[in-house]
């Protein structure tokens, strides 16, 4: 008999034989004998059918079918065998497909021919994709999680350049081609109203260099009248030969579109992240076989970074074995302890709140003084620090905040998991909700007037386009915040990494060597697309500087993560973080959508300057144009939907189709539940009706055993016959070659119908 | 279509294009690093299937493969022999399967062999403690080692012989969020 000794070693303690001939185990044969054993495995291949997809093709059970031609079949590669029997098993199908006829024949070579191309295709357009090189080598030296993080970088600038690119093709490109195109642009005329005077803000006389400067930095001066902001669309239609351009309806129309494309990018994005949480538990994911079995990133390359892969994987352990202690912990924990732990929760999340309505008071208040001073012009200095004085409070609190949450959080007690996750949270709120107040506290100056209620409907002595004043103050928030991230890196990270390296001191040492926070950097990036996405209406460049930004971030992170990080101690896993980062995002979609939806719609546009002069909200433009269609069905339909009977039922439908899906999810569960006892419930049921089976065997005189499901013709009974079954029984070597026991396998895979093996 | 070149037939290359996730590029990529871990040895002409194997010391010596806990076991599993001697075509292989495109079925049948210390189709306590003690060098104490063994077979064994089978192991792998990322070798 054949030895497969490669895999069969000598066991330790006893075992039992038939356990060994199960199909289960059999399966797990990588290389089998040569010759005949190989032509009968390639007849099991072909019945395999494309089962559970689970890689088995052993087992006698399978060659217990008749042997036919499947209509489906595994490509060859997906095969878990050697080279060499691949390329037999290639070779059989394409002699089969000859045997076959031609037109099945030319079906099947031109689908071959159709999945080279399509592979080739691939690979061209994969050498294509941005930064391909540079992530490649971040990943060998860093591992997925860091990856995860410049691939999310890679996504935001796609996803600025299509924003900008919608807007410029609809709003701006017109515009500009007119003249070329014979359209004939109409302007929005100025009706000799109060509201409609707009004083230029261009410099005049002698202009000093630093006011350049100036201007280049705040948007004002003579960047204000430019494609850059609202204000300089002034542009009623244009009338091109043959059709008239709305160009009102095209700036409203297209922000909607870009809100809307950017939700179903993320949402499509994060939609297999989403699936995986859903389905696992969330106790398993993070369980110490994710942890052995796939915890090791194979594509580290560096010594450094295996050291630190190693390290990270014992912190992660350690962390583990120290969560399920805090486990037992909080179980054991006596009422008393409860409450105290409750009521400094308390206290310190009222102190949390308490920070946070601070940070909010003072940004508001810094936006107030901030606008009350851009009016008084003083000298250069002064003046450029007023302008940025809101972006200077936001980083302020955003830089101070995380600090205050990491050391509040030791004291709440959470486990360590939680622990990071709830600090996250009051991160992510904290950044995302200052550029809600600052908008609040714009959009309050703005609808204040001295006397009474505006004129207008806004104020306009002081802002006579408003909208191109809140476009400047995004322009401000984007620009600040890339000198802010540029200046870090080269002033904070480099002399750190300097002094460290150079400096032995006990200090030095103790501050260590930067490390590349993911959560932090993440939420660097979303707060900047969550400008972006505010700032778009109002500055309609703003993505084309985002994605500029983002383009130079990427070399920026890139250089002082390669030069002078290491990879956080805390591991971020690579699954989740994907996930975290699109949520974040998803979040921070959210929280831009509100302002626009509340600029567009409730505050009064300005009559002075902009596409929407002749309405009073620019949400009006819409209605307007559905009134003036020619089609009267259509306008009856519009209106309709727009009405509020629509709108209640569409979302009394969503929360029916919401809960569906929940209670489906759930008996998913639950059905997932059960099939998991089941299969421990078949694995018992497997070993002991295994050992009754031997006591059986040897309680009774050797006999030939008679399968008790009736003899099926077997593919393979050529070799051994009854005789050979007889012998196996008592001979040692029962667990080599599988062509000398298939006569056994047979006789067990008869037996049970539903062993767990098939499941 | 290309430079013409003279190291397979194009019935060799259209056959491992067929048989891996490689395209003709990588495959002839592919040869060429086999070839350079040992220039004397490998033929530059592979036309006539010359019958060449390469120690397991050249290729665990290879960037890809120098830094990962398992190389000798990985190498191993790909071999004819079970010693590590690998052939052109277990050295494709082996990148076929470790490669991005490879279902998590196939990845997972591999794993198991490569984790199975012993060889002796299960994952016991004794491979585990094996593959945690790669994984951390040794820098666990024993008590934390073994209870970190515990708590894995715990968490994966499904028919209660405190042994992980290639059943156990596929379903839990199913529901390792991280695996196909991370048994992943990009060459």
């Amino acid at each position: 008999m054949d030895n497969d000794s490669v895999f069969y070693s000598a066991r330790t303690g006893p075992t039992n034989p038939l356990l060994d001939q199960l199909p289960s185990y059999q399966s797990l044969l990588y290389r089998r004998k040569p010759a005949n054993g190989g032509s009968k495995r390639r007849s099991s291949s072909r019945t395999r059918m494309g089962s559970s997809g689970s890689g088995r093709w052993g087992g006698a059970t399978v060659a217990l079918r008749e042997e036919k031609t499947p209509p489906l079949q595994r490509p060859v590669r997906e095969l878990p065998r050697t080279m060499a029997e691949k390329r037999r098993d290639r070779e059989q199908r394409l002699e089969q497909d000859r045997e076959l006829s031609s037109w099945r024949q030319r079906r099947r070579s031109l689908h071959r021919s159709l999945k080279r191309l399509r592979a080739d295709l691939q690979e061209r357009l994969s050498s294509l994709v941005l930064w391909r090189g540079d992530i490649h080598l971040i990943e060998g030296m860093f591992g997925t999680g860091i990856l995860s993080y410049f691939s999310f970088l890679r996504f935001l600038v796609l996803l600025n350049l299509v924003i900008f690119l919608l807007m410029f093709s609809f709003v701006m490109l017109p515009i500009i081609i007119a003249p070329h195109a014979g359209g004939n642009v109409t302007f929005n005329q100025a009706d000799g109203s109060v509201c409609s005077v707009y004083p230029t803000s261009a410099r005049r006389g002698l202009v000093i260099f630093h006011e350049h400067i100036t201007d280049l930095l705040s948007g004002g001066g003579f960047l204000e009248q430019t494609y850059l902001f609202y204000g300089y669309y002034k542009v009623h239609a244009i009338s091109f030969p043959g059709f008239t351009y709305n160009l009102p309806l095209a700036y409203l129309l297209v922000t909607v579109a870009y809100l809307c494309l950017s939700l179903v990018w993320i949402v499509q994005r994060s939609a297999t992240g989403f699936k995986r949480n859903l389905i696992q538990d969330e106790d398993r994911f993070q369980s110490f076989c994710n942890k052995i079995f796939a915890g090791w990133d194979c594509c580290i390359t560096n010594e450094d970074a295996a050291r630190l892969k190693r390290s990270s994987l014992l912190y992660e352990l350690k962390t583990d074995l120290e969560e399920e202690r805090i486990k037992q912990k909080i179980a054991d924990r006596s009422r008393k302890e409860r409450c105290r732990i409750y009521t400094i929760r308390l206290i310190l999340n009222v102190f949390v709140i308490a920070v946070l309505a601070a940070c909010f008071y003072s940004i508001y208040r810094a936006t107030i003084f901030s606008q009350k001073a851009q009016m008084e012009k003083v000298n250069f200095m002064r003046d450029l620090i007023y302008e940025y004085l809101p972006s200077i409070v936001i980083t302020l609190a955003n830089f101070i905040t995380p600090l205050l949450f990491s050391v509040i959080i030791n004291f709440e007690d959470y486990s360590p998991a939680f622990e990071i996750r709830f600090t996250l949270m009051r991160c992510v709120f904290m950044r995302l909700t200052s550029i809600g107040v600052l908008l609040f506290s714009l959009w309050s100056q703005i609808t204040q007037c001295k006397e009474g209620p505006c004129l207008c409907g806004y104020n306009h002595q002081l802002y006579s386009c408003w909208e191109t004043r809140v476009g400047q103050e995004m322009y401000k928030l984007t620009v600040f915040d890339f000198i802010i991230i540029a200046a870090v890196t080269i002033f904070v990270e480099f002399p750190r990494k300097l002094m460290v390296n150079y400096c032995g001191c006990g200090l030095m040492r103790w501050w260590g060597q930067q490390e590349f926070a993911i959560p932090q950097n993440v939420l660097e990036i979303v707060y900047g697309q969550t400008i972006c996405w505010i700032g778009t209406f109002y500055c309609p460049l703003l993505p084309a500087i985002c994605t500029i930004k983002y383009f130079f971030i990427f070399y920026i992170k890139k250089v002082s993560l390669v030069n002078n990080c290491r990879p956080a101690t805390r591991p971020f896993r690579a699954s989740s973080s994907n996930f975290f980062f699109l949520v974040v995002l998803l979040i921070g979609l959210a929280l831009a959508s509100l302002p626009v939806m509340v600029g567009v719609g409730q505050i009064n546009c300005s009559q002075a300057c902009g596409p929407f002069v002749n309405y009073t909200v620019s949400w009006e433009v819409l209605p307007r144009t559905v009134s003036l269609l020619p089609n009267k069905a259509l306008r009856d339909l519009l209106f309709a939907l727009a009405s509020e009977a629509v709108a209640v039922s569409l979302f009394v439908i969503t929360c029916v189709g919401m809960f569906y899906v929940i209670a489906l999810a759930g008996a998913h569960k639950r059905v997932i539940n059960q099939l998991r006892e089941q299969l421990v419930m078949e694995g018992r049921d497997k070993r002991f009706l295994i050992q009754k089976l031997c006591q059986a065997q040897r309680m009774t005189p050797a006999r030939p055993p008679v399968p008790p499901g009736g003899p099926q013709p077997l593919a393979r009974a050529g070799r051994d016959g009854s005789a050979g079954s007889r012998s196996s029984w008592g001979s040692p070597s029962y667990h080599t070659s599988f062509s000398t026991n298939h006569s056994d396998a047979m006789f067990l895979a008869n037996a049970p119908p539903h062993g767990s093996t098939h499941v | 279509m290309g430079n013409k070149q003279t190291i397979f037939t194009d019935e060799q290359l259209d056959a491992y294009q067929d048989c891996t996730f490689f395209t003709r590029k990588e495959i002839l990529r592919l040869h060429g690093r086999y070839h350079e871990l040992a220039p004397h040895l490998v033929p530059m002409d592979y036309t006539k299937e010359p019958d060449c194997k390469l120690p397991l010391a050249l290729i665990v010596a290879m960037p890809e493969l120098n830094e990962n806990p398992f190389r000798n076991r990985i190498v191993e599993s790909f071999s004819e022999d079970g010693l590590g001697n690998q052939s052109f075509n277990d050295f494709v292989d082996m990148f076929s399967v470790l490669s991005e495109m490879a279902p998590r079925e196939l990845k997972a049948i591999f794993a198991f062999k490569i984790y199975d210390f012993n060889v002796d189709n299960f994952l016991c306590k004794e491979d585990l403690e094996q593959t945690l003690n790669r994984l951390t060098k040794e820098e666990l104490t024993e008590e934390e080692v073994q209870l970190v063994c515990e708590k894995a077979i715990e968490e994966a064994d499904l028919d209660g012989d405190h042994k992980l089978s290639f059943a156990d192991f596929e379903n839990m792998i199913t529901r390792a969020p991280d695996f196909l990322s991370t048994f992943h070798i990009r060459i």
